[in-house]
């Protein structure tokens, strides 16, 4: 089977009843796509299937042979931000970061098909995504920001790089 | 549905030999269907494809039907057919109580994915009802059409339900309604699972009342029915739909509640059908 993801062309030798969502985390090692839940209740596997939203963990891979994958990898670099992430970071719209990645793709096919999305229109975009931490108001105002075109790449912190791991217990191994 | 089950680590490792069939057209899909044995049918897979993923289902064949032929939505007079592959989304503008009950359906990218067949041969889900589609096809009168064993068949929808032998489904035929009502009680969640919903239509057979979440499978209210063309009030009528159902506990709410509940909602689809569409 031979899908393009992220623009690339890649065969993949899975078996044709493998979901996408494993297909992409084992076989291709990407891992933006989470697994949740493995059975469609929590959004974090979402990614775009020619360009709109679906869970990656309900798709065979035989249901998707030909088709243009985007991830999370796809969208922007941490140089070069996409809106919808720019504003998730602007907004604080991330903590543990797992539902992130289903979100903003999500987010990214709304904009997409309704550039001016309403309120009404994200939430409910969004309804079947599930975040354990924020409470959902940051993403909904990250969303509600990103479909008004009113983010400041510019403003995003450059992404913290450690230069040596520190020895924070004395004493230990490390 | 979000019912966890023992085993919850993915394996791919037995779906390697299952034989995976992939027709292009309705008369392969019918031929590779044979009498449904050992068949696993996959169409947009919402429901199937976690018990593959999870190891549950070990099928020698799945048939995927998605290069079939079988969707899309045909108008012919004041009758739709529609494709047991068309998605649940397609059928969002549909006639209601149709259109309303296929938007109460999980989101947005469920039922951009989910069919209406899947739905129509949905197993009774353990924790929640499902196959929500079905209480608005018996309001309907819907002619449901299958393959299988002994040939075609073209049957009510009530007896494709109450049937258990396994048959490919192929369409559905539907009548426009005159008048349509509907009323439901969700339980709020990442997505509004339906507790019970009632649908009511009338077509050029009567007046029909179609019960989600009041049975394991879409119920067909004909104490209602009746009491309704006996003369009763919509009030009687509507306690008459506990006669027609099999109430169950389950994650979403007890028998108890939806005792109480049923009657209430049935008056109120009645009344929203009085009030017209
Ligand atoms: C998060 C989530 C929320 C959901 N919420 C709802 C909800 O609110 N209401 C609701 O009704 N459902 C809900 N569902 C269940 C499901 O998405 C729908 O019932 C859907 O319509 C099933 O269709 P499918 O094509 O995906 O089914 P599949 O998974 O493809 O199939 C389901 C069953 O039907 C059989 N089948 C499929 N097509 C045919 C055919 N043409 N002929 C014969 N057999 C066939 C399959 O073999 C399988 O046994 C939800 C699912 C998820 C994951
Ligand atoms: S992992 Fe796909 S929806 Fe949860
Ligand atoms: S940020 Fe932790 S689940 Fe959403």
């Amino acid at each position: 089977m031979r899908l393009t993801v992220n623009g690339e062309p890649r065969d993949l030798h899975s078996p044709p009843l493998t979901s996408l969502l494993t297909a992409l985390r084992e076989e291709l090692e990407i891992t933006s796509p989470k697994a949740g839940c493995h059975q469609g209740g929590c959004g974090a596997c979402t990614v775009l299937v020619d360009g709109e939203a679906r869970r990656s963990c309900l798709l065979p891979l035989a249901a998707v042979d030909g088709a243009a994958i985007t991830t999370l990898e796809g969208l922007g670099t941490s140089d070069n931000l996409s809106s919808v992430q720019a504003a998730f970071d602007e907004h604080y719209a991330a903590q543990c970061g797992f539902c992130t990645s289903g979100f903003i793709m999500a987010a990214t096919a709304l904009i997409d098909r309704t550039p001016k999305a309403s309120r009404e229109d994200i939430l409910t975009a969004l309804s079947g995504h599930v975040c354990r931490c924020t409470g959902y108001i940051k993403i909904v105002s990250a969303v509600e920001a990103a479909a008004k075109g009113d983010v400041h790449p510019e403003r995003v912190e450059p992404s913290f790089e450690p230069e040596e791991a520190e020895v924070l217990i004395p004493g230990s191994p490390a | 549905m979000i019912a966890f089950e023992e085993e919850r680590r993915v394996t791919s490792t037995s779906l390697e030999n299952a034989e995976l069939v992939l027709p292009t057209s309705r008369d392969e899909a019918v031929h590779a269907f044979g009498d449904g044995s050992g068949v696993a049918v996959l169409g947009g897979g919402t429901i199937l494809m976690p018990e593959l993923s999870y190891g549950r289902l070990r099928p020698k064949r799945v048939l995927l039907l998605q290069d079939a032929g079988l969707s899309g939505v045909a108008r012919n007079g004041g009758s739709l057919t529609i494709g047991a592959m068309t998605t649940v989304a397609e059928l969002e503008q549909g006639p209601e109580p149709l259109g309303t009950a296929a938007r109460n359906v999980a989101d947005h990218e469920i039922r951009a994915q989910a069919t209406l067949g899947g739905n129509l041969c949905a197993p009774a889900g353990g924790a929640t009802p499902r196959g929500d589609l079905q209480a608005a096809l018996i309001a309907l009168g819907a002619q449901v059409k299958t393959a299988g064993k002994d040939g075609e068949r073209t049957e009510p929808i009530e007896d494709f339900l109450a049937a258990p032998d396994r048959r490919l489904v192929l369409e559905v035929e539907i009548e426009e309604p005159q008048r349509a009502g509907y009323a439901a009680a969700h339980r709020p969640h990442a997505h509004a699972y339906t507790i019970v919903a009632v649908c009511a239509a009338e077509t050029s057979a009567g007046l029909r009342v179609g019960l989600t979440g009041a049975g394991p499978s879409g119920v067909r209210a004909h104490s209602v029915e009746d009491a309704l063309a006996a003369g009763a009030s919509t009030q009687e009528a509507a306690q008459k739909a506990l006669d027609d159902a099999q109430l169950q506990d389950d994650a979403l709410a007890s028998a108890w509640y939806r005792q109480r509940l049923l009657p209430v909602l049935v008056r109120r689809a009645l009344d929203d059908l009085e009030g017209g569409t």
